[in-house]
């Protein structure tokens, strides 16, 4: 994991002191909320329905023991003893009081973290796939990448006041863990012909009120001008995204407008004006940082793991489902990388108490390297954990209601804060979630794979599009309604999801979305997941079965 | 409008008379970017030095060849929000290696000075206010940079090269 150098903390420090003269500054009525709110916002501070709402940022979802007690510490001390896994890696606390934010941020400071571009128009925190430097299917780590970037745009003097806001994933892995289409910059790492290692570079992709899947701005685009060409991205945007209309400012719009091909036309002018010396990243820079990526020391496996473990699963079908869907291959033998499931049936997704971040922090130090990840789905993963140790490790975790079996199924649904917390929101997101999760827990198994997301508005922070049912809560008349697509997906085939008719009122939910499962099992064939049955037998017995009876 | 330079808040020197308003004989004057196009060829003549009030939707790009001529440049801030002079700076002194008095107009704020002295803004237009709140202090709230800036200050990466 990456550690900071005395030029990071010092950094850090005169952040902290900045923002807490802003806030002072603010108290003292010498900043009126208008000339605040940005200023906060890049802090990552909203005012929402009932509170202050402070989001901090998980640069690419990886978190130490000791950062995962701060962040339990803060929710003990200043929020009310849990905090919220969002749809981009980050944490939010939703009962915050704005005096205290400054020493909330100083506490972050300490372990190195900060709530920086949280918000506002500016480049957002990068995310990463969560199985990174685990995974068996990855070309090389991501994370060096994504620390460069995080460095490069923090704080950037040119591009804390675009368009709008700017989201960038990275990923390094045949499966696409970070949703990386549907990134203002999507990275994929690669390798070429000659067996170089670069960047395909994606632009344009975003959810929200118009969504799209990113397109390839370019192929191959050798590591060491990766700062250049996104500074070049950036630029074009800056100058030509639209400010005239914050629903059509993305640069998604400005891609759309322009098309693909005079959009690369205009970064590679841009590209080739910045020169070959531009923002360099010689050798020993990106080496520098890599080190602190190093992988961990994995011991071998014992002659006996294997033998054990099975031992262990064959004594408790609990156990063997957990590790059937919670525990991924890892790429050193006898380890596993392990979702940790913030999806109890019926509960917030993605809340976890103070008690079990500690709890985590606690099992990272014991079985896994002292690496906790978040995912954009909301859920945390123990990325290298011995096989041998998968009882233990559930059974620790199921003493905390961390050991939930569900990770990629029904019942681990995305959904956004919604109406319960938001003031974006048209409709509550938790509540629907809640009880579909409920609903759904004790047919997991039968239905598979199958990812059901829930956004509170149109801004889709629940990510509704690229679900494989999309749930969208709208306002009709003061009422909550919710419009239903299906067919959406958010991996490396990324697709949107078709509306599959009129909205349905909150209680009619559950049943509808039964209503699409009974479709699927009913026609699917063997190894299809929903998105599969949904693109062979299109959207028409979907929407018989759910409007046939009205 | 005072004008924060140098670590000081003082009088503006230059003149900015409108299209149709005579220039002044040789104090610094600046014009609207429509009468440098018509009158390009007079105004460089001319014995008092001449700026250029840039809009903040033209490329700086096309008056590569005329930046040499500008003691001023004033780019524009409409909305602090719109940030699109942040670029039209980096562009005239990193590109065009524009070196005459760069200097942002418009909803300047505090907040925003170190942002835009970054990328090579050495004056601001700034209201009353300024002095009353100490706003020549918010240009020295950091001395760690992630990127290479315009204002001749260190960033990281040769800091980390030296330590």
């Amino acid at each position: 994991m990456y550690r900071y150098d005395e030029f990071d903390r010092r950094f850090l420090e005169e952040r902290v002191a900045q923002y807490r003269d802003q806030v002072r500054r603010r108290l003292a009525g010498q900043l009126s909320e208008d000339e605040f709110r940005p200023l906060r916002l890049m802090n990552g501070l909203y005012l929402q329905l009932h509170a202050y709402m402070l989001r901090i940022a998980i640069p690419y979802g990886s978190l130490s023991p000791a950062k995962l007690r701060v962040l339990a510490r803060i929710a003990r001390r200043y929020d009310r003893g849990y905090g919220h896994f969002t749809t981009r890696q980050n944490i939010q606390f939703n009962w915050i009081k704005l005096e205290e934010t400054p020493d909330i941020l100083a506490e972050l400071a300490a372990v190195e973290m900060h709530s920086i571009q949280t918000s506002g128009n500016c480049i957002r925190n990068t995310t990463a796939d969560p199985f990174a430097g685990a995974a068996d299917d990855e070309i090389e780590d991501p994370r060096p990448w994504c620390e460069i970037i995080r460095q490069w745009s923090t704080l950037h003097p040119e591009f804390s006041f675009l368009p709008r806001k700017f989201k960038i994933a990275v990923s390094a892995a045949a499966t696409d863990r970070a949703a990386v289409r549907l990134h203002d910059i999507g990275l994929y790492l690669r390798r070429n012909a000659a067996g170089e290692v670069g960047f395909e570079v994606l632009v344009g992709g975003g959810l929200g009120r118009t969504p799209m899947i990113a397109k390839t701005l370019r192929d191959f685009l050798p590591k060491h001008r990766l700062l250049a060409y996104l500074e070049a991205i950036l630029r074009v945007y800056n100058e030509f995204g639209r400010r005239d209309n914050l629903y059509k400012s993305r640069i998604k719009i400005l891609v759309q407008a322009l098309g693909i091909d005079k959009m690369r036309d205009a970064v590679e002018r841009e590209f080739g004006a910045m020169g070959e010396s531009a923002l360099p990243l010689p050798p020993a820079t990106v080496a520098a940082i890599a080190a602190h990526f190093a992988p961990p020391t994995l011991a071998a496996p014992g002659a006996d793991d294997e033998t054990e473990l099975a031992r262990a699963l064959a004594q408790a079908p609990a156990l063997a489902r957990w590790v059937r869907y919670n525990v991924a291959p890892h790429r050193a033998a006898g380890h596993a990388i392990v979702t940790v499931s913030l999806k109890p049936p019926g509960r917030p997704p993605g809340d976890a108490s103070a008690a079990q971040m500690e709890l985590l922090a606690d099992l990272a130090e014991r079985y896994s390297q002292g690496e906790i990840r978040a995912t954009y789905e909301q859920n945390l993963v123990l990325p290298h954990v011995r096989r041998r140790d998968l009882p233990a490790l559930w059974r620790h975790l199921g003493e905390a209601g961390l050991a939930t079996a569900n990770a990629g199924l029904a019942s681990d649904i995305i959904s956004c804060p919604g109406l319960d917390y938001c003031s974006l929101a048209n409709a509550r997101s938790i509540p629907v979630a809640e009880r579909l999760s409920r609903h759904l827990a004790a047919r997991d198994q039968e239905i598979g794979e199958l990812h059901i997301k829930i956004s509170g508005c149109i801004n889709a922070c629940g990510h509704h599009h690229v679900g494989h049912i999309g749930i969208l809560g709208v306002d009709k008349n003061g009422e909550e309604f919710y419009q239903i697509t299906i067919g959406g997906s958010a991996d490396e085939n990324a697709a949107l999801g078709a509306i599959v008719g009129p909205a349905v009122p909150s209680a009619a939910v559950t049943g509808a979305v039964d209503t699409l499962i009974g479709v699927y099992l009913d026609l699917r064939r063997e190894g299809e997941r929903f998105p599969d049955t949904y693109r062979r037998i299109g959207a028409a017995p979907f929407k018989e079965a759910l409007y046939a009876a009205a | 409008m005072p004008l924060l330079k140098d670590g000081r808040v003082g009088d503006d020197p230059w003149r900015h008379p409108d299209d149709a308003e005579s220039l002044p004989d040789d104090a610094p004057a600046t014009v609207s970017l429509a009468r440098w196009r018509t009158e390009r060829d007079a105004l460089a003549r001319r014995a008092g030095r001449i700026g250029l009030r840039l809009p903040n939707d033209v490329s700086p790009l096309e008056l590569a060849e005329d930046v040499g001529r500008f003691g001023l440049i004033t780019l524009a801030f409409p909305r602090f929000t719109d940030g699109r002079a942040y670029s039209q700076a980096r562009l005239l002194r990193a590109r065009l290696g524009f070196r005459g008095e760069l200097r942002a107009t418009g909803n300047v704020l505090r907040d925003q000075l170190l942002f835009m002295r970054r990328c090579g803004i050495d004056a601001f237009e700034v209201g009353e206010r300024a002095l009353a709140e100490n706003w020549p202090a918010a240009l020295g709230e950091f001395d760690v940079f992630y990127q290479p800036g315009e204002d001749g200050r260190p960033w990281i990466a040769r800091q980390r090269a030296a330590g």
